[in-house]
């Protein structure tokens, strides 16, 4: 996977973010304050000019950008946490011009270990880790029993979105969405909602890039 | 929805141009977004700076000037302001004392104020970081973010203004600030929701004849519903609610405030305050200062919050110090 393929997965982010934005700012009124959509979307839709104007080549460039323009632009607390783990992200790939499946989930584990370092959210809380923590594991479940890329993605983006489902039924622990306490039963964690729409987002893009054997979607 | 606004993306950016035109004694770096003080970074004095979502006016931004605050950044509506922000605040009106970030302990606000920290830490500035958690209709546990920061900002903002002004070290200012946040409590009722510019709805539905008892500032529901009830039993639940998490004794000396949301007109708070001061006074607290009006705001909520300050000499003595900013001006 390289620069490129990464370039594209956050175009294909932003734009699946910006045409989900109300429905992302809906469930945060349920359970929050009602911004999630509209911070995500200028968050993202900021890393996209930031990549467009710089063009990293190497994907950890890619993605440092990306955290960079996140912290820089998202507000709320998505801001830095989402920030914080495509920073994470972008360290353990280094310079590489070309990363494996196997270093791309090992960064997909430092961006839940990065986000759960300053977000201090458990699985169950509740939050976006409820969507990514169960992605990185069935990521590196399908890549431990030699499962390709695309593969990969796939079940990264499916257990997301079970993650997201099971949030629902949780009390949330975490962020605003804590004050509410048992009110919060019945809803989808926003936060854990555009988790899931980054990640397939990604798992999109994996898909398209193996049907263009040049891998340039 | 009916708002007196141009197109929402907007409206942050024109109500700060607003605010520049209005008082050109401070000084708006539209670009940064950060309102700061005319004469900011004065050698030797410790520097206040806060922030947060916009929405709350006139906190942060009417709180700058004299005897408050050196810096305000505001966040989009609703969210918290980023890093890069707090840090040119920091930037431009650090005196070489320190400055203080005086946060509201919401998730968002104390992420982004920890990463500013960082970085002025890395352009060789002193920061200390205040939180300010009064609302006691959020439990303070392992189970939520922590109890909200509300109405106490502005006693925080006030006092450990003062003692900046009066040119105390950056370790006693921030002392003075954790005081004041330690003794004040908060609690409020909302009876309608709050529109933002960008979602032109309501964040909730409150029937014609309940009232969200607990509510945030952000429009987030409060811990329960009620019918209506009057005026005089409202503020029954409210004081009950903030003098079991913090008793008062016959001869405490209090600065109080009574808070309109932004949708409530003066005379109601007026109501409100009639009834405080008369139930404080049955039990024996002193009010020795009070506030009645809009000053920590939720767009156009209807609704209003009571916040008390068990006050001793000091934080009275500095309360009465002179303040000169857009929304809160006194003495000389």
């Amino acid at each position: 996977m390289d620069a490129s393929m990464f370039r594209a997965w956050i175009h294909e982010a932003a734009r699946s973010v910006t045409k989900n934005a109300d429905h992302l700012t809906r469930l945060d009124s349920a359970v929050g304050d009602a911004d999630h959509g509209i911070n995500m979307r200028r968050g993202l839709q900021a890393a996209v000019a930031m990549l467009d104007e710089t063009r990293p080549s190497t994907p950890g460039a890619v993605l440092a950008t990306v955290g960079r323009a996140l912290i820089s632009k998202t507000g709320g607390a998505s801001g830095p946490l989402y920030g914080t783990g495509f920073r994470q992200a972008a360290r353990t790939l280094g310079e590489d011009a070309d990363v494996s499946a196997a270093q791309l989930g090992a960064a997909l584990a430092a961006a839940l270990t990065g986000i759960q370092r300053i977000g201090a959210a458990l699985e169950g809380d509740k939050t976006m880790i409820d969507a990514l923590s169960p992605a990185v594991t069935a990521y590196q479940a399908v890549i431990d029993t030699g499962g390709d890329l695309t593969n990969a993605t796939r079940a990264a983006s499916d257990a997301a979105a079970r993650g997201l489902k099971q949030t629902a039924e949780m009390q949330a622990r975490k962020g605003r969405a804590s004050y509410l306490g048992a009110r919060t039963i019945g809803h989808e964690d926003p936060g854990a909602a555009s988790t899931v729409l980054i990640l397939s987002a990604l798992a999109t893009i994996c898909s398209a890039g193996e049907r263009h054997a040049d891998g340039n979607p | 929805m009916k708002k007196f606004i141009n197109a929402p993306e907007a409206v942050l950016a024109e109500a700060l141009s607003g605010i520049a035109a209005a008082h050109p004694e401070l000084k708006v770096d539209a670009e940064n977004k950060v309102i700061s003080r005319g004469d900011a970074g004065r050698r030797g004095k410790v520097a206040l700076v806060s922030g947060g979502g916009s929405g709350h006016e006139p906190l942060h931004g009417g709180f700058v000037g004299l005897g408050m605050l050196d810096a305000a950044c505001p966040g989009e509506v609703f969210t918290s302001p980023v890093p890069g922000q707090m840090l040119a605040a920091a930037q431009a009106v650090d005196g070489g004392a320190g400055v203080l970030f005086i946060v509201k302990n919401y998730t968002g606000d104390v992420l982004n104020f920890q990463m500013a920290a960082e970085l002025a830490a890395e352009e060789g500035i002193t920061v200390e970081t205040v939180l300010v958690d009064d609302d006691v209709a959020v439990k303070d546990s392992t189970w939520t973010a922590g109890r909200r920061g509300t109405g106490a900002t502005v006693f925080v903002e006030k006092i450990a203004g003062a003692l900046a002004e009066q040119g105390a070290g950056l370790a006693a200012v921030a002392e003075m600030a954790k005081r004041v946040n330690a003794a004040s409590r908060s609690f409020a009722v909302a009876l309608t929701a709050c529109t933002t510019p960008a979602s032109g709805k309501p964040g909730f539905d409150l029937p014609e004849d309940e009232m969200e008892v607990g509510v945030g500032i952000h429009g987030e529901p409060g811990r329960r519903r009620e019918k209506l009830r009057p005026a005089k039993e409202i503020v029954a639940t409210a004081l009950d609610a903030i003098l079991t998490d913090q008793p008062l004794d016959t001869g405490d000396e209090t600065i109080v405030m009574v808070n309109g949301l932004g949708g409530t007109p003066l005379i109601e708070l007026y109501v409100v305050f009639n009834e405080v001061a008369a139930a404080l006074a049955d039990k024996g607290v002193v009010v020795a200062r009070n506030l009645v009006g809009n000053y920590v705001t939720s767009l156009d909520m209807a609704g209003a919050s009571l916040t008390v300050c068990r006050a001793d000499a000091d934080m009275l003595s500095l309360w009465d110090a002179p303040v000169n900013t857009p929304a809160l001006r006194w003495g000389s």
